[in-house]
């Protein structure tokens, strides 16, 4: 029997996010009282003339925390969205974007364009970012499809190729960005070594266009393949059986999950484990049904790490933690638990 | 409106695993495929539903080539049951039965009508939310039937529709054996052909139409069970020299050894 209904669960996840965001505001290097956000909302939209909040309230608000938070939430939507699909496409639960190599990969393309084209992303302007996350796009691509290619065959997908291919492309991929990091000036080592960290703290709205834009596309395509994903997790000879053109599946799947990943990856850095864990919390809850999984894991994804990014910015106040290093510290034990239970099962 | 396999010749790696096969799979009828390891029984199966594209030769579907059939419309004519099933993810068995309805637009209540009946009629009604992952063998199997039965539920138009299934007593007890032979018989007689791929020769010739005995990627025999079942063949093919009687009610050939 299922704990909750993934109906529940959608809602139950809806009303949270109101919470979140507002902890996500309210939490910080300076206390801003619920009351004045509240007030601040209300000025917005009836842009009363009363100047209840000072300039530099606004100023944190608007353009540096709100944005921030709409960055975690996308980002986290995007990388539990790719990773549920990810893991419906290898057939396996353990696939996941930062396991099999793939941010890795992203990771090396973006390093190369920061290098390459360092002077043009100086001016951090939207095409510099867009730039960025082509390179990393390009490298995640690359490194799925490698993965795929040498992990999967007629009998279905081999975990143990999968995760050694995944060691090796992450090998090779650190050894790459190691060479650019080594080549690369004070300032571009800076931005590759904060990046790599998975760090939301450089949010600001151009980021969060450039990734709006990836998310509608990854969110409202995605839904579209969840028949074709539920078929495919009997295998893709069955999936073909039932009428699924299994080869154009895949290669759709490939390109939105690189995108996303790519993208999510190029803006917010290296933030491990989000694509492993959330998919399989959720489908520990409502079971492995595409139709639902796909649209609750990327509201969960959203929530949670928004709110492991307001916990990251004010656990160690008035400094902060990088975002992915508060989610590899509570992604690790996680996934080692996980190991143990499939052992159990075996 | 048969399905047809003419001069059908597989090679891979080097090895002749199939050669020369002709093989007419009539609507209405069951067709058992029997032989050693190893014989290209199953390699048979893959080409015939079109998982794997022969080296030579042509695989047709009601008149209609196999390769160049919609794989939608080809899923409502054409169901087939792998010998193993790799899905390791926490679907239910009524999930997994559903699963057989993704070609068809017929609505959710109606397809949910259906997944009921399927899982009755296996036997498997009481799996409705147990977890595929946490079954025995054995009920998987009969999920899995459930599954292709589903999606060949009801009549498409006038075509004539096919179910091929491999090896779908291998992990079934006595009584659920018999049970699937009963099902499989009646599907024929709806007028669905079916092929099956089955080692029990008692069970084969127990309920097939036609039997075809596979050795060394060619057919050596085939026609109903009367004239395949001979002391002759059986020691030529699986090197044993078995006894023959006839069985005291149904009148077909029983063998043991």
């Amino acid at each position: 029997m299922r704990i909750i209904s993934a109906q529940a669960l959608c809602l139950l996840l809806l009303a949270s996010l109101p919470f979140a965001v507002m902890f996500g505001l309210n939490s910080g290097a300076v206390d801003i009282p619920i009351e004045t956000i509240i007030d601040l909302g209300f000025e917005v939209f009836q842009s009363s003339d009363k100047d209840t909040v000072t300039q530099q309230v606004k100023t944190i608000l608007f353009d540096i925390r709100l944005p921030r938070i709409c960055l975690a939430i996308l980002i986290g939507a995007i990388l539990a969205i790719s990773g549920a699909v990810m893991q419906g496409l290898f057939r396996n639960p353990l696939a996941a974007p930062s396991l099999i190599g793939v941010s890795s990969g992203a990771s090396v393309g973006a390093s190369v364009v920061i290098v390459l084209a360092g002077a043009w992303l100086q001016s951090n302007t939207a095409l510099g970012l867009s730039l960025v996350a082509v390179g990393a796009f390009i490298g995640s691509f690359l490194v799925t499809v490698l993965v795929y290619r040498l992990s999967t065959s007629a009998l279905g997908t081999s975990v143990t190729t999968m995760l050694l291919a995944g060691i090796a492309v992450s090998a090779l991929a650190g050894a790459v960005s190691g060479l650019f990091s080594y080549y690369a000036d004070n300032e571009m080592l800076r931005q590759i070594s904060i990046w790599q960290m998975g760090n939301l703290s450089t949010a600001n709205w151009q980021r969060v266009l450039v990734l709006a834009v990836v998310a509608i596309l990854v969110l409202s395509l995605f839904p579209r393949e969840s028949k074709s994903l539920n078929a495919l997790l009997l295998g893709e000879s069955e999936a073909r059986h039932l009428g699924i053109d299994v080869q154009q599946v895949k290669r759709k799947l490939i390109l939105l999950t690189t995108l996303g990943i790519g993208t999510a990856v190029a803006i917010g850095g290296m933030i491990g484990f989000v694509g492993l864990i959330v998919p399989h919390i959720v489908r520990l809850l409502i079971g492995p049904d595409h139709r639902w999984l796909l649209p609750v894991s990327a509201l969960a994804g959203g929530v949670l790490l928004l709110l492991a990014d307001t916990i990251a910015r004010i656990i160690i106040a008035p400094t902060e933690l990088p975002t992915g290093i508060l989610t590899a510290i509570l992604g690790a034990p996680f996934f080692i638990m996980l190991l143990v239970q499939q052992r159990r099962e075996l | 409106m048969v399905f047809k396999v003419d001069n059908l010749s597989l090679h891979m790696s080097g090895f002749n695993i199939l050669r020369g096969v002709n093989v007419t799979i009539d609507a209405a009828q069951i067709t058992a495929i029997v032989g050693p390891n190893g014989a290209g029984k199953s390699s048979f199966i893959k080409v015939l539903s079109g998982e794997i594209p022969p080296t030579s030769g042509e695989v047709t579907l009601n008149d209609k080539i196999l390769s160049e059939w919609n794989l939608e419309d080809r899923a409502k004519v054409l169901s087939v049951l792998p010998q193993h099933s790799s899905l390791n993810f926490p679907f239910n068995a009524s999930e997994v039965v559903a699963l057989g309805r993704i070609p068809h637009r017929s609505g959710q209540v109606r397809d949910g009508l259906i997944v009921k009946e399927a899982l009755s009629l296996v036997d498997a009604s009481y799996l409705e939310s147990r977890f595929f992952t946490q079954m025995s063998g054995g009920e998987k199997q009969r999920v899995q039937l459930a599954r292709v039965l589903a999606q060949i539920w009801e009549p498409d138009g006038e075509k004539n529709q096919f179910l091929v299934l491999d090896e779908p007593t291998s992990a079934l007890d006595l009584s659920h054996q018999i049970l699937t032979l009963k099902i499989v018989s009646d599907m024929a007689k709806r007028g669905v052909g079916i092929v099956m791929v089955i080692h029990d020769l008692n069970l084969a010739a127990r309920c097939a139409d036609n039997i075809i005995v596979f050795d060394k990627g060619s057919i050596i025999e085939k026609g109903s069970p009367d004239k395949v079942l001979t002391r002759e063949l059986i020691s030529a093919v699986f090197g044993i020299t078995p006894h023959i009687i006839k069985h005291p009610i149904t009148n077909k050939p029983l063998v043991f050894s």
